[in-house]
């Protein structure tokens, strides 16, 4: 059991740590520099075994630390999660020391923050796209990246060649049935997502 | 007007194997998908092979990769029920379940007994529906065509259940932010139980063809052993890794929807190998038909969804239509999307596959902030690269279909 008597140990055994306010699971948050030092003493000597989870987050364009990893250990001593969060700390160039040494299970969730965020972990051993093939130009799960997405070169040149295609943004801006986070709600109808028809502008023939 | 053009392009078969060229020695490149039938889906693996031995496997991903978490940026929480669907699409029902948890987690949101043994049901019935797929298509990869078929025959008698329940067979989206979509028809728990008395016979039938059939035995026996400490490594979870002694069941160590209440096992692998996560899902059957048997029994009266979640779950249709306050509630759960508070959340179920989990970071109001799935089989194939060179390449579909991964959920 993860209770307070266990997290304010582990608060005090690692000064450098800050805790966060959560719903769920005990939450802490670590600078990217003392990271691995601290994954590795989790696993080592508190008994999170495994790493369940590895993920990013972009918290807008215009936030003064965009981007954010998150990451999930469970505990089978304890039988119970912590989450630890770090903050990239340059949000053009935004880097990460990789942890894939010490949880193997890493390797793939981070090259995946790689592929979507475009976040770079130092010493990883094989960073690269993951879902998203090598060459494509753009990280899809940052926020100005548009839902429909963006018209780019086909994966295999040879065939764009013949036949002239490209990966196009899927039709209907913004998909029939979207609703933004922000903006009012006539904006989450499907009629508003339909740019060729709106109140100011005629329906064409 | 639509014109037609022929074109040719060049051998793109070819173009699979291009690591081929790129190995100097006497090694040979087998480029495998990511349309081939061990694959399961669209799994590509590039291997390189000295003589029959693999020497190298380094699997591809991302030919199913629709953007799931980028589409649950921009619609709101019960809009992307139906996506949850085509994760796990082989137990679509304990997706759905999985993901209303967590919604519900966020928002505080306890729901009732009867909605719970509904989900439990769900989660259960679904368990049993993979899992016999699983078996069945491992028998498949092995060689052994017919168990394929009475597990196949079994699936549908669910599938026609799961008709009953949700209206359609495969892609249900049968749960809702505070409950699920309808309550049980009437008689539908007895045929439920029917159908769980009924089963254990045709397990029964396929572990007369395969538990101790001697070349079943040979292809899986000692094949593709995950340590304990590899698995753990690796962040496997489910039937992979409780078959390599783990033991790790959700269900007992942080009960949801009502779990403690129900009495069954986590049968435990001692070896890690191909056979013993066939035998962890056959016992993992069993258990299910256990838990089933207990809901139906104990089938709680009452409320199927959360009635006080007044801007979370949209009321029952006869009363939208006859009541002004029901119909506004209605209204704003349609367009803006049940009203969660902030935070973040992390919640994970026992799925099929293993753990299914899901982080929502929410700024309040009905549409997620960001939306992380995470993947159960994604995890349970990242051990490929370590797990499959040493081995045979003809062990590479017993290997593959012991894994029982999804390539829906794993490319998101």
């Amino acid at each position: 059991m993860i209770d307070d008597e266990f997290s304010s140990e582990l608060m005090r055994k690692y000064s450098f740590l800050s805790k966060r306010v959560s719903v769920d699971w005990l939450t802490v948050e670590c600078s990217p520099k003392n990271l691995v030092d601290l994954l590795q003493s989790l696993r080592d000597q508190e008994g999170f075994d495994i790493l369940i989870d590895l993920t990013a987050v972009d918290h807008g364009e215009d936030c003064e630390s965009r981007f954010s990893t998150v990451i999930h250990l469970y505990s089978l001593v304890h039988r119970g999660y912590i989450r630890v969060h770090s903050v990239c700390s340059d949000n053009d160039n935004p880097i990460m020391p990789s942890c894939a040494e010490i949880y193997p299970a890493a390797n793939w969730h981070e090259r995946e923050a790689y592929d979507m965020f475009g976040i770079k972990f130092t010493d990883h051993p094989n960073l690269k796209r993951i879902l998203m093939w090598d060459d494509y130009p753009y990280f899809p799960l940052r926020k100005e990246f548009p839902l429909a997405g963006i018209d780019t070169p086909l994966p295999a040149a040879d065939v764009a060649e013949v036949t002239d295609a490209s990966v196009e943004p899927a039709p209907m801006m913004g998909g029939p049935f979207v609703s933004g986070a922000s903006g009012p709600m006539s904006d989450s109808e499907p009629r508003a997502k339909d740019e060729s028809w709106t109140e100011e502008m005629e329906k064409g023939s | 007007m639509t014109t037609t053009k022929e074109i040719s392009i060049g051998d793109i078969a070819s173009r699979g194997s291009e690591a081929v060229n790129k190995i100097q020695s006497d090694r040979m490149a087998l480029n495998v998908g990511p349309s081939h039938p061990t694959t399961h889906g669209v799994l590509r693996l590039i291997m390189e092979l000295n003589g029959d031995l693999i020497d190298k496997c380094e699997p591809v991903l991302g030919y199913l990769h629709r953007g799931d978490e980028k589409i649950a940026e921009n619609m709101t929480y019960n809009q992307f029920i139906p996506y949850t669907d085509r994760l796990d699409y082989l137990a679509p029902l304990a997706n759905n379940v999985a993901y209303a948890l967590t919604v519900e987690k966020l928002a505080n949101l306890e729901v009732p007994p009867r909605c719970q043994a509904i989900r439990v049901l769900i989660s259960e019935m679904a368990r049993i529906s993979s899992h016999l797929l699983g078996m069945g298509v491992f028998g498949m990869d092995a060689g052994a065509w017919t168990p394929f078929m009475y597990t196949f025959t079994e699936r549908e008698k669910l599938y026609t259940l799961f008709e009953e329940l949700t209206g359609a067979r495969f892609t249900t989206s049968f749960t809702r932010i505070g409950g699920v979509a309808r309550d049980v028809p009437d008689g539908w728990l007895g045929r439920v139980e029917n159908f769980v008395d009924d089963l254990p016979k045709a397990i029964s039938e396929v572990e007369k063809l395969l538990t101790r059939n001697r070349i079943f035995l040979d292809r899986t026996e000692g094949i593709g052993e995950i340590s304990k400490e590899d698995a753990l490594a690796y962040g496997l979870t489910g039937p992979n890794l409780r078959a390599s002694g783990v033991d790790l069941d959700l269900r007992k160590d942080n009960p949801y929807s009502g779990y403690e209440q129900y009495d069954f096992d986590v049968p435990i692998g001692t070896r890690g190998d191909c056979y013993d996560r066939y035998l962890v899902r056959i016992e993992e059957v069993l258990q299910s038909i256990r838990i089933i048997k207990q809901v139906i029994k104990n089938f709680p009266t009452g409320a199927w969804y959360a009635e006080d979640a007044k801007k979370i779950f949209a009321p029952p249709k006869e009363k939208i239509l006859s009541s002004m306050e029901e119909l506004i509630q209605n209204f704003m759960i349609v367009t803006e999307g049940p009203q969660i508070p902030s935070g973040e959340v992390y919640f994970e179920a026992e799925n099929p596959k293993g753990a299914l989990g899901f982080y929502i970071v929410s700024k309040g109001g009905g549409v997620p902030y960001r939306m992380k799935i995470r993947a159960p089989s994604f995890c349970n194939l990242s051990i490929l690269e370590k797990l499959a060179p040493g081995h045979f390449l003809s062990d590479i579909t017993v290997i593959l279909g012991s894994l029982d991964f999804v390539m829906g959920e794993c490319d998101r």
